[in-house]
């Protein structure tokens, strides 16, 4: 179990445009003192590895406490999402506009 | 018996007996405790299976409504990702991680945490304010279902950890430690009895062969016996004769 899970108080997103756009009106979005967002935007131009590397920028960072991330999104880096098995940060896999939700559990 | 089976190495004394019971008493104990840990542990387990199936429902219905209310924003504002996207400077919604104890384990939770921010507030100045603002409220809901659903994963992660470690501590006790401690503990008895007859046994024989001694002592006491009442009678019988001698013998010297 994580030790210093009372750190983390952040939520990120991995997501399409309106997913990220919609949280972050809601008030999520932070920008840390390294300039590091803890949000990115995946539209269909964005390379896989741009993907898994802030999924595994993410999950190593120790402020967050949730990642939510796209499900149709999850399914381009589906071998690093299975991989993890951490409690901290929460993954969780949303549906989004164009991708209707179709439950894998 | 006492060959079959894994046992511990001890010497086969009763001190090792009592302290081979006490410990298998003190595993016995240990496996009805993990096991009612492990029971209580899976209650919570299918519970929270349970709600995180109908969260997973509600997230569904919830992200739907949310979509569709950010559809409405585009439509009435227009574009507004990348201004958004470059506003975002503080997190005004945040979690707040809270702690809760189920036997022993402690299962994280996260809890909304929204601090009232001015994030924002001049989005959709011009037009659809309204529908930003409602699409603002509906996505703090919806990420609120989020959170819930979650911190309902994560409960459900470490759950499952511990449930597999306490299940492995329970199969461990059950089938390694106590069959060992209770061939121990019958293969010190068996040594014991084994002792036991053999003592037994010597026992026997030390007796027979003091019999045996004291037979044959009292046998060469009794030949010593007869032979020394001989000796005692033969000088008698010596006395006699000597007297017979005496009496019969001329002895020169008696004149008469």
């Amino acid at each position: 179990m994580s030790t210093n899970f009372k750190d983390r108080n952040l939520i990120a997103v991995i997501g399409d445009e309106d997913s990220i756009t919609g949280l972050l009106l809601a008030g999520i979005g932070h920008v840390n003192e390294q300039q590091r967002k803890n949000f990115l935007v995946v539209d269909s131009k964005t390379q896989v590895s741009t993907i898994e590397s802030a999924f595994q920028e993410f999950t190593t960072r120790k402020d967050i406490a949730i990642l939510l991330i796209n499900q149709h999104i999850a399914e381009k880096i589906r071998p690093s999402v299975d991989k993890y098995q951490q409690a901290f940060p929460a993954l969780l896999e949303i549906p989004s506009k164009d991708h209707p939700y179709g439950s894998s559990d | 018996m006492s060959g079959t089976g894994a046992r511990e190495n001890v010497f086969a004394t009763r001190m090792a007996l009592t302290n081979t019971k006490l410990r298998l008493k003190g595993a016995q104990t240990g496996h009805s405790l993990l096991a009612k840990k492990r029971d209580a542990l899976t209650t919570r387990f299918r519970a929270i299976l349970k709600k995180v199936d109908e969260a997973k429902r509600k997230m569904g219905r919830v992200m739907q409504l949310a979509s569709f209310s950010m559809a409405e924003v585009t439509y009435a504002t227009g574009d507004i990702a990348y201004l958004v996207q470059e506003q975002a400077k503080l997190a005004t919604f945040r979690v707040k991680a809270k702690q809760e104890n189920v036997s022993g384990v402690v299962l994280p939770g996260f809890e909304v945490e929204r601090v009232q921010g001015s994030d924002f507030n001049l989005t959709g100045l011009g037009r659809g304010g309204q529908q930003i603002i409602k699409a603002k409220e509906i996505y703090a809901k919806a990420i609120e279902t989020l959170v819930e659903l979650a911190s309902l994963q994560t409960a459900f992660t470490i759950l499952d950890e511990v449930i597999r470690a306490t299940n492995r501590r329970v199969n461990a006790i059950e089938h390694v430690v106590m069959p060992r401690l209770e061939n121990t503990i019958k293969y010190i008895m068996s040594e014991l009895d084994e002792m036991d007859r053999e003592e037994f046994f010597r026992l026997k024989k030390v007796q027979g062969k003091k019999k045996r001694d004291t037979a044959a002592r009292e046998a060469t006491k009794k030949a010593e016996d007869a032979e020394q009442e001989q000796a005692a009678v033969d000088p008698l019988l010596d006395e006699t004769k000597e007297s017979v001698d005496l009496l019969s013998s001329k002895d020169v010297d008696v004149i008469f």
